[in-house]
């Protein structure tokens, strides 16, 4: 799937110039909130008409203000989650799930109730009312439902954004497995690097209505300079890894990489499964030398690749651990005092319990092997 | 009780008539009565402030004044009267169906009220992702807006029903008061009222009218509640 935009629309004071192509499983849309990654999806979507433009799926074109082109949206087959669920209110949540079918032609029809309801464990509410669920609840029978109508692209608008850290948690993993298990393409609005570096694999950083940068996940979270402020503190490099074994003694799960093995929480995780870790670069401890005699069990062996000024007194330092790049924010003093300079060999030093559910993902609630 | 329902043949074609007016009245003026409150509630054009007093018309009119109008225009040489007249064979003057017409047009700006309300209520956001499912406008109204505003449509319905019940000035102005064909309740119980000894006859019509009338209430109030209870609306 490839993704075209290339759009200029203009809302009360505020111009959304966007232009990027993306081919990614799943893309996310990132910025801080009046970025206008909303009115984007909402175009890519049709529920608004852009004042000039283009936006294309694999070549099909749904949008051309120049060839006079416009899909109206129910012949779009892309499908929607919203931020709050939308669920129709005088239907079941079979009801619900069941709508999209309707409409899509049966050759066409490729998704499977069965299939849905399990993936994102909803078959004990399908008697249910919309009114009887739980945020949770009704962003997933959201998901199953814009999933039954068999899109070709799938969107979803900040989908956790209005749940507490609770039910985000018992959401992600369903996300997760939707963008493995199935082959449709996702466009993801966020504006939580947890969301954006534990799901993306493709990243638009959008500012101010305009594309500051796009690129694969890994590349696009090192670039902290992307970052929103207010979520600076949260960025970091981000490291697909594997888990090796569990320390059932300690609770501790033992994951490899490239950059070496790395000691975080117990994660609810079969061995041999892909876990995608963030490592925030404010956790991030540099060392000249390997150190000894320190709590801190993960250290990495490494060389730094780049030194770049950072908010207030402190700079960013990438560290090419194996390929991997790690990053790490310290003070300038700190800077100073240990001499770093470019293509120096360094260790970056990471406590286990800096790591958490949010730079983990903690893994599907029940199905631990899933 | 038995002199209650002991009506002469003239009171039970009153009462039946009654309800096969106001009952034609109602749900001829579903449908209009939908375009209207939906373009009243959602359309943006010119002129809605006038077609919204155009609608309220016969709420504020008084109802001989109304019945004139539709005499102008509905009767035997009036420019819509003689059309109907010549291309469908419809006519209103001083037939059962003009009565219907009267009470329909006198309870319709009633009805579009109460659906206008319930359209306004019903949040478009759902309607938007009905879109991205796949639904073109027509059927995102019959799936989802339709259902939605049952309950403001059934108490519309009712409002229109109760207002045909009661409907006398237009009617009678319109076509006129004759038995077995125009002959209302109201206008049946106008007629007791205007000879010696018909107050029996008058009380027993109004009590008959009470009843019907509370039925209609009580039966729109079930069925909302159940129209309610099924939608669970949050």
């Amino acid at each position: 799937m490839t993704l075209s935009v290339d759009i200029n629309h203009r809302l009360a004071g505020f111009a959304v110039e966007a232009k990027f192509e993306s081919a990614g499983r799943l893309t996310a849309l990132f910025g801080p909130s009046g970025s206008g990654k909303s009115t984007l999806i909402n175009l890519i979507a049709g529920l608004i008409r852009p004042d000039k433009g283009r936006i294309a799926v694999d070549g099909r074109v749904l949008v051309d203000t120049e060839a006079r082109t416009f899909v109206p949206m129910h012949r779009r087959r892309i499908g929607m989650v919203f931020q709050d669920a939308r669920l129709f209110p005088h239907m079941s949540v079979a009801g619900n799930l069941r709508y999209g079918r309707w409409f899509t032609p049966a050759s066409e029809r490729y998704a499977k109730m069965d299939a849905v309801v399990d993936l994102l464990g909803i078959g004990h509410l399908l008697d249910r009312r919309p009114a009887k669920l739980s945020g949770g609840e009704k962003q997933r029978v959201a998901i199953g439902r814009a999933l039954l109508a068999s899109p070709n692209l799938l969107l979803m608008d900040e989908p956790l954004a209005a749940l507490d850290e609770a039910r985000k948690a018992e959401i992600l993993p369903y996300i997760e497995r939707l963008r493995d298990e199935t082959k449709i393409p996702i466009v993801y609005v966020s504006h939580s690097i947890a969301e954006v570096a534990r799901l993306a694999s493709d990243v638009v950083v959008l500012s101010q209505g305009k594309v500051a940068a796009a690129g694969p996940t890994e590349a696009i979270m090192q670039r902290l300079d992307l970052l929103p402020a207010e979520e600076r503190g949260e960025g970091g490099a981000v490291l697909d890894t594997k888990v090796l074994r569990h320390d059932e003694a300690f609770g501790m799960t033992l994951l490899t990489s490239a950059a070496g093995e790395i000691r975080v929480p117990k994660l609810a995780m079969a061995a041999g499964a892909p876990v995608r870790i963030r490592i925030r670069a404010r956790d991030v401890m540099i060392a000249t030398e390997r150190p000894a005699g320190l709590s801190a069990l993960n250290i990495l062996a490494g060389t730094i690749t780049a030194v770049r000024p950072g908010i207030g007194p402190t700079v960013e330092i990438a560290i090419d651990c194996n390929g991997a790049i790690v990053l790490a924010r310290i003070t300038e003093q700190s800077k100073h005092t240990l001499r770093l300079a470019l293509g120096q060999q360094v260790f970056a030093v990471i406590k286990t319990v800096s790591f958490d559910s949010a730079t983990t993902g903690a893994g599907l609630p029940v199905e631990a092997d899933g | 009780m038995n002199w209650l329902l002991d009506l002469t043949p003239d009171e039970w074609n009153a009462v039946r008539l009654s309800i096969k007016v106001a009952t034609v009245a109602m749900i001829a003026s579903v449908p209009p009565g939908i375009l209207l409150a939906l373009l009243l509630a959602r359309g943006r054009f010119w002129g809605k402030t006038l077609l919204n007093g155009l609608v309220h018309l016969p709420l504020i009119l008084p109802p001989v004044v109304t019945g004139y109008l539709l005499l102008l225009t509905f009767g035997r040489r009036g420019p819509a009267g003689a059309f109907l007249a010549e291309h469908f064979g419809i006519v209103f003057s001083f037939r059962w169906t003009g009565a219907a017409l009267a009470c329909g047009v006198m309870g319709f700006p009633l009805m579009v009220r109460a659906i206008r309300l319930s359209i306004e209520a019903v949040d478009r956001r759902i309607e938007a992702a009905a879109g991205t499912l796949g639904a073109n406008p027509l059927w995102v109204f019959a799936t989802i807006t339709l259902p939605l505003i049952l309950p403001g449509l059934i108490a519309g319905a009712i409002l229109s029903f109760a207002k045909a019940m009661g409907e006398f000035g237009a009617t009678i102005t319109f076509v006129s008061n004759i038995p077995n064909e125009t002959q209302t309740l109201p206008s049946a119980i106008y007629t007791f009222t205007q000879v010696p000894g018909g107050d029996a006859g008058a009380l027993r019509l109004t009590l008959i009218s009470i009843v019907i009338s509370m039925a209609a209430l009580i039966a729109s109030e079930v069925l909302a509640r159940r129209v309610g209870r099924r939608m669970d609306i949050e």
